[in-house]
């Protein structure tokens, strides 16, 4: 008998209060920095900025024990099944943040290594701007969060991180000027 | 940069590049070499069949004891490229850089590949550091090492189709739409 | 236009026989298995260790074969932060050239726009004002600062010293935003451009830097307290990951672990460039080449970018921060609202870029991993044809499959983060 089978009346709604309570102040990032933004993101937790005093100095290496991806950095198309695959270890109720301009849309590198925007991947709840994003505006986006946690739906997470819901067809790519190599097979 | 080329005196007419040693040492054991200087630094242009060999000299007798980097650059679509006398331009330039600890001098080596057949010795045997510069040359340019003990794909995924440094494979660049823009950038 | 090129079934098979081990996959080797307590146990097992992994610094995939506890075999799988930086560095200008290679080992930024802006001078055959050249030297030394606090913290965190983490970064906060002040921006700063610098040193940043001297001073002794003569430091890291000197020059390996090994190889001194033959500094290098000594020197180093920064704070010329040169640098803001040409001058560098002379070059600089190299190949347009960074990482992390050899898995960990990696620099 989870959360799911309980009546959600005057009764129980302060039981969903300290629910959503508690998990505001006890969400456990997972580590999940890749480049630069990673730098930014233990800066946050460190001394200066401390997320300690959120509850959130405790980065889970698990993915099963952690309730926050911090999508830290950009993702290139090797990484991307990694991605994915943690997000799916990872066991709800759980948020990503998207943090930096790399992982929000795929930043300054619209190339083809890297993956446009981690949303294409997992769903995102706040996306962070910055490239990369001081720990102030990481701890906004945090804060974001958290108020989302507290004053969101118990069970359903918020209709925001569904991307961008653009489908663009690719119109650039071999130069006209050039032809590319094809590889024939010889038979000799 | 220290070699032992000297300042032109302010004033003269400059005079020939004075020949830096270990370059004048790879022209005279592999005639047909080229010596350039590129910006107070020594290249020498080599054919593609002494590659190997050149390395091994530069290690066992003129004491280059590190190979530093080991890359391929693609001339398809230069707008201009400089004319060396003697050197025929190809497609492909292999680009070996070179460093010597106890005679603190650094030499460029440079052999030219034609776009058809990208195909060149290995040096891993001479120099153990070429051995993940080969595989991403490999990976970025399609260019085949003879001889590399595991000639796989270093930075893309295994089953990425194309060489993605090469000119004519597209940079991938998704056109970027933003709301009420006539037209995606 | 180019030939297709033709593969026989002889050259495909030849090719896949050298490629049948992919990068992905790990050959056993074939060992002599010690047979431990079970008789069943004469197989070794292979362990995927990353690329999300609490201690890969970064991206960074291992797989290992073990025996029980010991390394047979170690692989570093590396390309997860492959961003293809090469491909648009050959897409933008001169001008916006530093903006992308300052994110390539981003640790230490400013080395990697450095090493980027001397090849671009190089190629222009262009000289810089004294000034600039002084204040780029600064710049690096306190990113050379920066970079290895925060190897201690990682490197503390790593082998158990989990308060080191802590530690590590308080003093770097404070080189941070020293660089704030400067540059403006904490880290990726697109600061020193080809042609000087974006901007004079603030008023009262010789008072600001002595501060901060001081206060790191504090920090390195604090830690050569806690850490140096720690027992438990010292079990994990003496003769921990030890390599010679000709293995490691031979794997092109080069920096702190070049030095540890007993080498005392550093660019700035042997091959000087910037200002370094003008200032006084000793080159810090060990003995044993183990990860004892990595961290030592590290360690030391930060107290030698103090003197230079101390050196650059006396002897800071006074001048241009940028060259003169109206074709590479862009006027004043100040002037564009007087001058048309000054306007011009402005749209045409931020929109065009400037133009460079067909030619190729390599330079290269001592950052913190080691040396980091330029090769940049032009052809009289304004971007690049090739842009091609030496990165130190990759060579630094090739030794990895010679290191870890031998040891035990959890002496792995401390071997890679005494190899500081940065996989930016390596997959760029």
């Amino acid at each position: 008998m989870g959360l799911e089978q309980m009546p959600h009346n005057f009764l129980t709604a302060r039981l969903e209060d300290l629910v959503q309570w508690a998990r505001q102040r006890s969400v456990f990032p997972a580590t999940f920095g890749l480049a630069c933004c990673a730098m930014e993101m233990m800066a946050t937790g460190a001394a200066h900025y401390d997320l300690a005093r959120y509850g959130m100095e405790v980065w889970r290496a698990s993915p099963r024990q952690a309730d926050l991806m911090i999508v830290a950095g950009r993702v290139s198309q090797k990484m991307a099944p990694v991605l994915r695959q943690v997000y799916d270890q990872m066991v709800d109720p759980k948020w990503v943040i998207s943090m930096g301009v790399c992982a929000s849309t795929g930043g300054m590198f619209n190339n083809y290594a890297l993956v446009q925007g981690v949303d294409q991947i997992v769903p995102v709840d706040v996306y962070v701007p910055g490239c990369p994003p001081g720990p102030e505006t990481l701890f906004h986006g945090i804060l974001t969060l958290h108020h989302q946690i507290r004053t969101g739906d118990l069970l359903r997470r918020r209709v925001s991180g569904t991307g961008a819901g653009v489908h663009v067809e690719q119109r650039d790519g071999t130069p006209s000027h050039v032809q590319p190599i094809p590889i024939r097979r010889k038979s000799a | 940069m220290a070699t032992d080329t000297d300042e032109a005196a302010a004033g003269e007419p400059p005079a020939a590049p004075p020949a830096d040693e270990v370059a004048a040492a790879i022209l005279e054991r592999f005639p047909g070499s080229v010596i350039h200087e590129s910006h107070r630094q020594p290249v020498v242009y080599v054919d593609r069949s002494a590659w190997h060999d050149v390395a091994a000299f530069l290690r066992d007798e003129q004491r280059f004891t590190q190979c530093l980097d080991l890359t391929v650059v693609d001339h398809l679509i230069d707008a201009e490229r400089a004319v060396i006398p003697g050197v025929d331009p190809q497609r492909f330039e292999v680009v070996a850089n070179f460093l010597s600890h106890p005679r603190n001098r650094r030499i460029r080596v440079i052999c030219e590949l034609p776009g058809d057949d990208p195909t060149l010795a290995s040096i891993v045997d001479v120099y153990t550091a070429m051995n993940f510069p080969e595989r991403e040359a490999f990976d970025m340019f399609g260019v085949v090492f003879e001889g590399h003990p595991e000639l796989t794909r270093l930075l893309m995924p295994d089953d990425w189709v194309g060489h993605p440094l090469r000119k004519d494979d597209a940079p991938g660049r998704i056109p970027v739409e933003f709301k009420e823009d006539p037209a995606p950038r | 236009m180019s030939e297709p090129i033709d593969v026989t079934p002889a050259e495909e098979a030849r090719l896949e026989a050298q490629t049948d081990e992919g990068s992905q996959q790990l050959r056993r080797a074939h060992h002599e298995v010690v047979t431990g307590l079970w008789p069943e146990d004469d197989e070794t097992m292979v362990i995927n260790m990353g690329p999300q992994h609490p201690s890969t610094h970064g991206v960074l995939r291992v797989m290992l074969e073990l025996d029980g506890e010991t390394v047979l075999q170690a692989k570093p799988v590396i390309g997860y932060l492959h961003t293809g930086m090469e491909k648009t560095g050959e897409e933008l200008t001169y001008v916006q050239g530093p903006t992308n290679v300052t994110r390539m080992d981003y640790l230490s930024p400013l080395a990697n726009e450095l090493v980027f802006s001397l090849a671009v001078e190089r190629l222009l055959d262009l000289d810089i004002p004294p000034r600039a050249t002084w204040i780029r030297m600064l710049l690096v030394e306190l990113n050379r600062m920066s970079s290895h606090l925060l190897f201690q913290a990682t490197n503390g965190m790593d082998v158990g010293a989990v308060s080191m983490m802590v530690y590590g970064w308080r003093e770097r906060e404070v080189t941070l935003r020293f660089l704030e002040k400067i540059t403006g921006l904490r880290m990726n700063h697109n600061f020193i451009r080809p042609g000087g610098v974006a901007a004079d040193l603030p008023e009262g940043w010789q008072h600001d830097a002595e501060e901060l001297c001081q206060t790191v001073e504090r920090g390195v002794r604090e830690y050569s307290d806690l850490l140096s003569e720690n027992p438990i430091f010292l079990e994990r890291l003496m003769g921990v990951g030890s390599i010679s000197t000709e293995d490691a020059i031979a794997l092109g390996v080069t920096g702190p672990i070049l030095r540890a090994t007993g080498f005392p190889w550093d660019l700035r001194k042997a091959q000087p460039y910037l200002a370094y033959d003008q200032v006084d500094f000793d080159v810090v290098y060990g003995h044993n080449g183990d990860c004892y000594d990595r961290f030592r020197i590290r360690l030391d180093e930060i107290l030698e970018s103090i003197k230079i920064v101390r050196q650059c704070i006396d002897a800071m010329p006074l001048g241009d921060f940028r060259v003169q040169d109206r074709k590479v640098t862009p006027p004043p803001r100040a002037r564009i609202d007087e001058s048309m040409e000054a306007l011009i001058h402005h749209f045409k560098l931020f929109t065009e870029g400037f133009r460079v002379p067909p030619g190729e070059t390599y330079v290269s600089v001592e950052s913190p991993r080691g040396e980091i190299g330029c090769y940049l190949v032009s052809d009289g347009t304004s971007k690049p044809v090739r842009l091609h960074i030496r990165g130190p990482s990759l060579y630094n992390l090739q030794s990895l499959g010679t290191i870890a050899v031998g040891g035990m898995v959890s002496d792995a960990v401390a071997i890679i983060s005494s190899l500081d990696p940065i996989m930016g620099e390596t997959d760029r």
